[in-house]
């Protein structure tokens, strides 16, 4: 079957981008969306035409790599599908598709339908792990988990940070994603001990990656490739509550020799730097 | 030395309030509280508009009962005017923490899309600042006209405490009974969003408990409009004259 794109063609962040039309000939209902776009790509690299850049990795629809709007829908129009797994059986010969990446501040675009997601990382970072000994295997049984605990956690880490969520959301609030990180540690025995700090840094962390807020809209659920219901922003609405109002008293500081580096060092480490840059 | 670089560390307030409004989510929480109290007030007006239908007596009782209610405890009409500035700050707080997460909202996209589609989302959610803005303007107007007696009526027309006169009189005028029900049937969209939000807000919902909220928003909403506009439908119809 034949079809008709009008792709985002961006050069590069700085550059402004437009939308480009394209006839692809040739696509089998078989084909995955992402393959179709191979196709198109074969046909513009014979032609001498630089190819549109899409993010993509397994293929399999767990690595969370691929993704940008289909008619206005992130992922396309399937339920519970990344556009890897969108399969052109779903669509008709002679269709018009507009394909655009993901638009947020927060993500900003890289090329065509490649946005950079790095802010997730940085929420991440921000508490989305427990500090625990490593070492041997601790036998399995040794904590216990409540089986609804167990399968909280186990929905909420199916999160394969894909960015769908921010698109989809009016606000382009990162509150699905963020939930789903704080819910998956916030639900297991493991993650209690540093359950507020948690809460608190990875919210902190979501405001100043510049998403927006939450107005309960529902976008997010709908479009979320691993079906992440909206719930989980209300678990951590709750986590965020009761984090403010736990926090009794901040750690002292003491300003000690930690915190004062003796001059030598200072000099040291300056000098190693300015060894390392030469 | 490695290079990675350090994540910010942000500092928390001990005061939880201060924690919180220093958050986005805080700043709902905050929105979801005083709209609370907004709410409860909203479903007491509505009760206390009902008892025009008792006759004019009854209303016009109730309307020195707000007045005189705590006494000998609290002097005549403190009580009512606590009350109003326990709403009025909510008010406040409501529309600062709704000012400020639009703001942060539209900062987060810069750039729309070209084709958007909405999946999930309902006409009372999206319309819900533009309701807000309505129900600020109504609020000033209502205040003037049937509390302060100031607009909506000639000279000499108002008559304070004479609540049933002054209803009927100022719902005679078609343009401002049809204002009034305009203003609620926003209001109703406000809270057909606003209930369910605030409660998801909170955190008070599970996978259990949603259907259920999102139930008890439309039927909150419904039960304050029908029993809001009751009234200057009344007065239009001459039922109630």
């Amino acid at each position: 079957m034949k079809l008709s794109l009008r792709i985002w063609r961006q050069k590069d962040r700085n550059t402004p981008g437009r939308f480009v039309s394209y006839e692809v000939d040739g696509v089998t209902p078989d084909m995955s969306f992402l393959e179709m776009l191979d196709v198109l790509n074969e046909d513009l690299t014979t032609r001498g035409e630089e190819p549109v850049a899409f993010e993509h990795d397994c293929r399999e629809g767990i690595c969370g790599s691929c993704g940008f709007l289909i008619d206005g829908v992130p992922h396309g129009p399937r339920r519970h599908t990344t556009v890897c797994q969108l399969h052109m059986r779903f669509f008709k010969g002679g269709d018009s598709l507009t394909l655009e990446p993901w638009r947020a501040r927060a993500f900003p675009v890289v090329r065509d339908l490649v946005v950079d997601r790095s802010a997730f990382d940085r929420i991440i970072q921000a508490g989305g792990y427990i500090s625990a000994p490593t070492g041997s295997a601790p036998d399995a049984n040794a904590i216990l988990v409540p089986k609804e605990a167990a399968d909280t956690a186990f929905d909420a880490a199916a999160c394969i940070g894909c960015g769908a969520c921010v698109a989809s959301c009016p606000n382009a609030a990162a509150m699905l994603f963020t939930a789903a990180k704080v819910a998956h540690l916030n639900s297991l025995p493991q993650g209690q001990p540093e359950r507020d700090e948690r809460t608190l840094n990875m919210v902190a962390a979501m405001g100043r990656e510049v998403f927006g807020t939450c107005s309960n809209h529902g976008e997010c659920e709908a479009v979320c490739p691993k079906g992440i219901p909206l719930e989980f922003i209300a678990a951590l609405n709750r986590d965020v509550i009761r984090a403010a109002f736990r926090r009794r008293r901040e750690p002292l500081h003491v300003i000690g020799a930690a915190q004062h580096p003796a001059h030598e060092d200072v000099c040291e480490s300056n000098s190693a730097q300015k060894e390392s840059s030469t | 030395m490695a290079a990675t670089e350090a994540i910010p560390t942000t500092v928390w307030r001990t005061n939880p309030v201060a924690a919180l409004w220093s958050t986005m989510v805080g700043k709902k929480v905050v929105m979801a509280v005083t709209g609370a109290v907004l709410v409860a007030f909203v479903i007491g007006h509505m009760l206390g508009n009902l008892k025009i239908f008792l006759g004019a007596e009854a209303i016009d009782t109730y309307a020195v009962f707000l007045r005189t209610m705590g006494e000998p405890l609290v002097p005549y009409s403190v009580l009512l005017w606590v009350v109003r500035i326990v709403l009025l700050t909510c008010v406040a707080l409501h529309i600062t923490a709704a000012v400020q997460l639009t703001r942060m909202n539209w900062a987060a996209r810069p750039e729309s899309y070209d084709t958007k589609q909405s999946i999930a989302t309902t006409y009372a959610a999206r319309t819900t600042r533009w309701s807000g803005v309505i129900l600020v303007l109504f609020i000033v107007y209502h205040l003037l006209h049937l509390t302060a007696g100031r607009v909506g009526f000639r000279a000499g027309e108002f008559q304070h405490l004479s609540v049933y006169h002054n209803v009927v009189t100022g719902f005679s005028v078609w343009y401002v009974a049809l204002f009034y029900v305009v203003a609620m049937a926003c209001l109703c969209l406000h809270l057909d969003h606003g209930i369910w939000s605030a409660l998801q807000t909170l955190g008070w919902n599970d996978a259990r408990s949603t259907p259920l909220f999102r139930a008890l928003s439309r039927v909150t909403a419904l039960a304050v409009f029908l029993g809001f506009i009751s009234v200057p439908v009344a007065v239009l119809a001459g039922w109630v004259r």
